[in-house]
């Protein structure tokens, strides 16, 4: 069975946090008990439905009083062909960096859109970071359609309007479905009333779409999370690499060069389990065993001779500042790809990212809270990378205020 | 990969970025599934090398004697060393308040002992079981959870967790809670002990035993804990246990569940979630479990 990650963004009140109840109730994933619960909820709330299906995501009491999502959700539900993760995320703006966060490792965007309001600011700044993030798939849901006479019309309209605004930002697979989340029109079963819609139902939609697995076809990259070295008697010389394979393959006997050392040295083992194996794959959690004697630490990235990757002390990244206090000049912070973690500096703002509508804007000088800039950065160390458009794994990073420790920003290399 | 692989293959990253990033990681095993799950990943993620880390066990003196007998046997089993600690003498020492009533529940007192016990070893972080799925706090909570001195969550304060990227940098003092098998419900549990063929207490599968039909329908197993009275309803029925908590505030389940397939399609087919099913500390308020972990609670 397939595992498939998807997030839904979208503006304030759009509908995310209905739908994903919807879809969970007509698919028979939600419980009796919790409905029950829901379902007394709502009357509290002074809600008009029976069941506001929104306050099954917004598990906190001030997202319950406010009736707002203010920081993502997770959900799960299991069909007979895929397991799928949910990340439900807040549509208001000053939570941007909560949406980030359940977006980032997700396959596919669900970005809603009110059909009475066509596209908004929210629906552009998320399908912007949709594609600074790399989403493979985006689906577009025109919702609330029973409050605009599922008129095709305006389905069509609004179709038009995203394709035509989307067009600059490389976004991979769109795909449109009209729904209406409070009636479940189109959610998991299909309805009369947008009979002139041939589609796929977002339930259908959902177990078809292609769950891609490019790590597995890019360049192999290893970097090591910890060194076990059990010092026991009968184990007095082992020292194995533990860490993930971050994308491509590793086979015993492979010729691999360590960074940011910039070693050479052959592969002379490679466990998983407890077992020998001969090769490991993309996503794969493996022990490496090193013919030579290196200085292979936490962080220290592993690739195959015959394959580059760059290694370096200056960075141009895009970032999205996460603080809630603006950025300084300056400032300390640690850069941590994975388990690799360096001192560096902002060098440079080169420009701001208008997430109106993606063009750069001069730089002041600050980066506030939700702001995407394109930034130069320095590095105390080495950092062996990919561009995030060759690799999501390697190409990616976040800021930590060494004097907070709070994550500050989220990057991505270009 | 397969979707099992995968969330193990998280799971085990997860692991290994606590031994990377903390000195002195702990992990809390109750005896209970998920953090017999927790063992057999870290078994998986160090040996041949040692655990990182001890596990702990804060024992609130009402837990089934069959998932301590469990404890003690796997930590011998794997040569790893284990903490206990009781509720008990945390009661005595601080001179607290027991729990009172019918059903006399120690689940808001553990949270002083497991922050005792985080103190006097200074335990940087603490690996749990707890998962997203199990309660709608928890749907909202990261899997490096940073508490503040007091073990407090603050749902509003989260660090961003981007990618898999984990932050785990923290003050001396504060600590962070780390849940590996977040992602996890509670049919994947199951499938996974099936495919990993992870032996479990008994008392997870069906056996007879004498229960108190409480007024809302729940079967509590009769015990010492407990003083019955005349309108009790007394009845002896083949139950087995979801969730392996406190005697007096876990529930059992009418189960024919011989079998792990057995439990398996039995969860398939239930209607009732985990903790709606087991728990009967929840249904006291709709945020009970939100002021917990504001509380320093798991
Ligand atoms: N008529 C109609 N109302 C809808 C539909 N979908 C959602 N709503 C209503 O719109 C309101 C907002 O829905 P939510 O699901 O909370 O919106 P959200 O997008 O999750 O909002 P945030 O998470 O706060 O950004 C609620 O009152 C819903 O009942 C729909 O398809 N038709
Ligand atoms: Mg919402």
């Amino acid at each position: 069975m397939e595992l498939l990650r998807f997030f839904t963004a979208g503006n304030v009140d759009d509908g995310k946090s209905t739908l994903i109840g919807r879809l969970l109730f007509d698919s028979n994933s939600i419980s009796t008990d919790i409905i029950e619960t829901l379902t007394r909820q709502s009357k509290a709330t002074g809600n008009d439905a029976d069941i506001d299906l929104a306050l099954l995501t917004d598990g906190l009491r001030a997202e319950r009083e406010q009736g707002i999502t203010i920081d993502v959700a997770y959900k799960y539900f299991t069909t007979e062909k895929r397991k799928f993760i949910i990340a439900d995320t807040p549509g208001h703006s000053q939570y941007t960096r909560n949406m980030f966060t359940g977006a980032s490792n997700t396959d596919l965007a669900i970005i809603l859109v009110d059909a009475r309001n066509g596209i908004t600011d929210q629906t552009k700044r998320h399908s912007i970071i949709s594609s600074i993030l790399g989403i493979p798939h985006i689906l577009v849901c025109i919702n609330k359609m029973d409050l605009v006479n599922y008129d095709e019309n305006v389905y069509n309209q609004i179709q038009e309007d995203y394709l035509k605004f989307s067009k600059e930002l490389n976004l991979k697979n769109v795909s449109f479905i009209p729904t209406s989340a409070l009636t479940g029109e189109n959610v998991v079963t299909n309805s009369e009333n947008l009979a002139w819609y041939k589609g796929a139902s977002l339930f259908e939609f959902l177990e078809q779409v292609e769950i891609p697995h490019e790590e597995e076809n890019q360049d192999s990259r290893f970097q090591v999370q910890y060194v076990i070295r059990p010092q026991t008697e009968d184990l007095h010389d082992y020292r194995g690499y533990a860490g993930s394979v971050l994308s491509g393959t590793f086979k015993k006997g492979q010729e691999v060069q360590i960074f940011p050392l910039e070693s050479k040295t052959t592969i002379s083992k490679i466990e998983q389990n407890g077992k020998e194996i001969i090769e490991a794959s993309a996503g794969e959690s493996i022990i490496i065993h090193l013919e030579h004697d290196l200085d292979v630490s936490r962080g220290s990235t592993i690739v195959p001779l015959n394959q580059q990757i760059e290694s370096e002390k200056n960075l141009e990244a895009t970032i999205c500042w996460m603080d809630n206090k603006a950025f300084q000049a300056g400032q300390k912070l640690i850069l941590q790809q994975n388990s690799f973690r360096t001192k560096a500096i902002v060098k440079e703002i080169d420009s701001k990212i208008d997430i109106h509508n993606f063009s750069e804007i001069e730089s002041d000088g600050t980066i506030q809270l939700n702001e995407f800039c394109k930034i130069q950065l320095k590095t105390a160390e080495n950092i062996s990378f990919d561009s995030y458009k060759k690799n999501r794994k390697t190409g990616a990073f976040i800021l930590i205020n060494e004097n907070t420790n709070n994550t500050v920003a989220a990057g991505i290399i270009n | 990969m397969d979707y099992l692989d995968q969330l193990e293959a998280e799971a085990i990253y997860i692991l290994r970025e606590v031994a990377g990033q903390f000195d002195r990681p702990a992990l809390l095993f109750s005896g209970g599934k998920d953090s017999i799950c927790l063992v057999h990943l870290a078994l998986k993620a160090f040996r041949p090398g040692k655990f990182p880390f001890p596990l702990v066990h804060v024992d609130t003196g009402h837990n089934f004697q069959e998932a301590l007998d469990y404890r003690d046997l796997l930590a011998k089993q794997l040569d790893e060393k284990l903490i206990v600690r009781y509720v008990e003498d945390t009661i005595k020492a601080k001179n607290l308040q027991d729990g009172k009533g019918k059903f006399p529940s120690r689940n808001g007192l553990q949270t002083y002992t497991l922050l005792d016990v985080i103190e006097e070893f200074e335990f940087d972080a603490c690996i749990g079981g707890a998962r997203r799925d199990e309660e709608k706090a928890r749907a909202k909570e990261r899997i490096f959870s940073v508490r503040d001195e007091f073990g407090q969550w603050d749902p509003k304060k989260q660090r961003p967790e981007i990618w898999n990227i984990y932050n785990g940098k923290i003050d001396k003092g504060e600590n962070v809670r780390v849940f590996p098998i977040s992602n996890w419900t509670e049919l994947d549990v199951w499938n996974y002990i099936k495919r990993e063929n992870i032996v479990l207490p008994s008392i997870y599968f069906t056996h007879e035993r004498e229960c108190i039909l409480t007024e809302n329908g729940q079967l509590m197993n009769t015990n010492k804990f407990v003083e019955l009275d005349e309108n009790d309803v007394i009845v002896t029925k083949n139950v087995r246990y979801r969730t392996v908590g406190d005697m007096t505030c876990t529930s059992a389940v009418e189960s024919e569940a011989y079998t792990v397939d057995d439990i398996i399609s039995e969860i398939k087919e239930t209607k009732i979630s985990e903790r709606g099913a087991t728990r009967m500390d929840d249904r006291v308020s709709e945020a009970a479990m939100e002021d917990r972990k504001k509380g320093g609670y798991f």
